[in-house]
């Protein structure tokens, strides 16, 4: 079995199924640069980024595949996850490979995790667009630090420029190191030098808003009275609040 | 100032958790005028409490002060707690302040009924207009109709509001008249049936005209509260299908009631809240409203109760051996969706994936089937043979016995005497 080798990102992972067409090598593993092992016994391919030929292989799934798979696809792509690349590289040989719409083949494995994979990292972007809680600064802007599981601030972008159109704001990933940032006209990328060792989800108490404190009060004060204690259920509570994400949160901010 | 906002904003926030009411979706929405809020089709909650219900609204009452003195409510005129009110400033600047920091989807805005219904609807109106007029707020506003009040008040307040809602309190006139004599069900009607009238007739002419305004673009809403008086579980759902099929509801709500106060006519204080029957009261609700069950299949004069150990769709297979076992690879969805252990999700990917092969056992595990509960309703291309046919009762005892109830605290077997 030979191992195919591209750089990670979804150019080379178009590439690597547009090399595949061309070459027809039958079974092949597909590795990301920094996750591959040369070993003895196997071969290995190195995949080459070509803008002309990742267009040409997008442009093919475009033509089977309606928009919501199409995004299905790409939010499989941004799981990061091994597993996910492997799986998008073989729906797409396997969808080029025969004339029927075979993504609603739910009994193929590939097909099936691609669906389950892109609801995950569906759930972790509504996640992020529930549990984000902006800090007001005193210079008027609006800031949260998240480190999501999967990389999704390209999905969680147009969602924040459309609710937020009237301020400005910042969501940064510490875990990625980039974040997104409005300026009441478009959202840019930006990448931040932190020289501290502070935590950096949360604007230092120094640096917030006059108003900033009192406002992060009455919604921890509401959080408390709007619970019902004859009806607790701890067990619902966390289902639906797990427990790494207690830390975005304003209202829990006194518990942990 | 900020201690005496705080104090207000426990009160108030306190005397409306008691409306259950949670959802942010079908707001329609758009933020076209460069202000502030967008809404999210499908609602979005923002945190949960600890007794598992969800937060995405501020849902405060402008006042507690009330002129009705309804049993089963904590801001009855005769319960002597502390009475505030908001201003219409303040309720407007907390929904700002807590949706630019992402706390919430918008406001839920009840009120206490103070002086006559027209004047309480007047001071809601106003904050809503402000929200929506002054501060270009696009959230999510879902707005109490008071009874009583005037057909101008509550259709202005429609054409702000995106949900509207006015609580049945209790699911039959009865029980309704027992605790809140000055109440009725025709008071809840008649408003009701005034709102979904402008509804369609603002829907009609959007059609023609695209620049008519949305009116109440969710739809509308109820609540009945559940256990406070002896209806059966039939005459609750019963109820409710009547107001879904009458007004087009979007939801009715069921809220166990937590007991408040000592009066003989309910429930005594320290009473435990029907939570196990108000889950299965949901259940039965979305069977009606996804799962194309009719409300007389799963409540009639035969089985007026739900039961408390098994969830309604397995009871009514129980209750309906002949159907099962069912061949997935060739029937219908409409009798997939009807067996235990198989969601609206499943189902669907069934059908599609059954087109490219006869579907076996590991790859409807794989798809989402809760197996070990379909299993005694299914056939699929593998299923060994089976001569035997099991009693419904044995189904469910096996059912029973390989799956523990999240109510059950503890095994709570009884023991053999001998």
């Amino acid at each position: 079995m030979i191992t195919y080798v591209f750089d990670g990102s979804l150019e080379g992972l178009l590439c690597a199924i547009f090399e595949w067409f061309e070459r027809r090598p039958g079974e092949v593993r597909l590795k990301t640069r920094q996750r591959h092992q040369p070993d003895a016994f196997s071969a290995s391919f190195e995949v080459q980024n070509d803008t002309k030929k990742a267009d040409r292989v997008w442009k093919g799934l475009q033509k089977k595949l309606d928009k919501s798979w199409m995004r299905r696809l790409y939010c499989c792509y941004l799981s990061e996850q091994p597993e996910a690349h492997t799986a998008f590289f073989e729906f797409a040989c396997y969808l080029f490979s025969s004339s029927e719409a075979v993504e609603k083949n739910y009994g193929n494995e590939h097909v099936l995790f691609v669906a389950q994979m892109a609801r995950k990292v569906e759930r972790e972007k509504h996640r992020m667009e529930a549990f984000i809680r902006f800090q007001h600064t005193s210079d008027g802007m609006y800031y949260c630090g998240i480190d999501p599981d999967f990389n999704v601030l390209p999905l969680i972008m147009k969602h924040f420029k459309d609710r937020y159109a009237d301020q400005q704001w910042i969501i940064y990933d510490i875990k990625r190191n980039y974040g997104l940032f409005y300026d009441l006209d478009k959202v840019e990328e930006i990448s931040m030098d932190f020289n501290t060792q502070a935590r950096q989800d949360k604007i230092p108490a120094h640096a917030g808003s006059e108003k900033e404190s009192l406002y992060a009060q009455l919604w921890k004060d509401y959080f408390k009275s709007t619970n019902i204690p004859a009806r607790k259920n701890t067990k619902l509570h966390i289902q639906h609040v797990p427990r790494r994400y207690w830390k975005y949160l304003t209202e829990k901010q006194d518990i942990l | 100032m900020s201690e005496r906002i705080r104090e207000k904003l426990n009160i108030l926030a306190d005397a409306a958790k008691y409306d259950v009411s949670c959802s942010s979706s079908g707001g329609t929405r758009k933020n076209d005028n460069k202000g502030v809020g967008n809404s999210h089709a499908s609602g979005i909650c923002h945190t949960y409490t600890e007794d598992g219900r969800c937060v995405s609204l501020l849902k405060i009452l402008l006042t507690n002060h009330c002129i009705f003195d309804c049993a089963y409510c904590v801001s009855r005129k005769s319960n002597d707690i502390e009475r505030a009110a908001f201003t219409v400033e303040e309720v407007v600047s907390l929904t700002m302040n807590f949706y630019r920091r992402n706390f919430i989807e918008g406001l839920f805005l009840s009120s206490g009924i103070f002086k006559n219904a027209d004047f309480t609807m007047e001071r809601l109106l106003r904050v809503v207009k402000k929200l929506r007029l002054e501060e270009r707020f696009n959230g999510y506003i879902h707005l109490k109709t008071i009874p009583g009040a005037s057909d101008e008040l509550i259709k202005e307040a429609g054409l702000y509001a995106d949900r509207m809602s006015i609580n049945l309190e209790m699911p039959t006139e009865s029980g309704l008249k027992l605790l809140a004599p000055d109440k009725s069900h025709e008071e809840v009607k008649r408003p009701l049936g005034f709102v979904q009238n402008q509804i369609v007739q603002f829907k009609e002419e959007r059609k023609l005209i695209r620049s008519v305004p949305k009116f109440v673009p969710a739809g509308q809403s109820t609540q009945m509260v559940i256990g406070a008086t002896p209806e059966s579980d039939k005459d609750i759902m019963h109820t409710a299908n009547e107001y879904y099929q009458n007004f087009s509801l979007k939801r009715v709500y069921y809220s166990g009631y937590i007991p408040i106060s000592n009066d003989s006519r309910m429930p005594v204080l320290g009473t435990q809240p029907p939570l196990i029957r108000e889950n299965r009261l949901y259940q039965t609700d979305w069977l009606m409203r996804f799962y194309g069950f009719h409300v007389n299949e799963l409540l009639n004069d035969l089985n007026p109760n739900l039961d408390i150990d098994i969830d309604p769709k397995l009871s009514w297979a129980l209750r309906n051996l002949q159907y099962f076992p069912l061949d997935i690879n060739v029937a219908s969805y409409r009798m997939i969706l009807r067996v235990p252990g198989i969601g609206v999700g499943s189902a669907q990917r069934i059908v599609a994936a059954r087109k490219f092969g006869k579907l076996r056992i590991d790859q409807i595990k794989k798809i989402g089937v809760a197996y070990n509960r379909a299993k005694h309703f299914i056939k699929c291309a593998d299923s060994p043979y089976q001569l035997k046919e099991y009693q419904s009762t044995q189904i469910k005892s096996f059912i029973m016995a390989e799956s523990q109830s999240k109510y059950v605290q503890a095994a709570n077997q009884q023991m053999l005497l001998f």
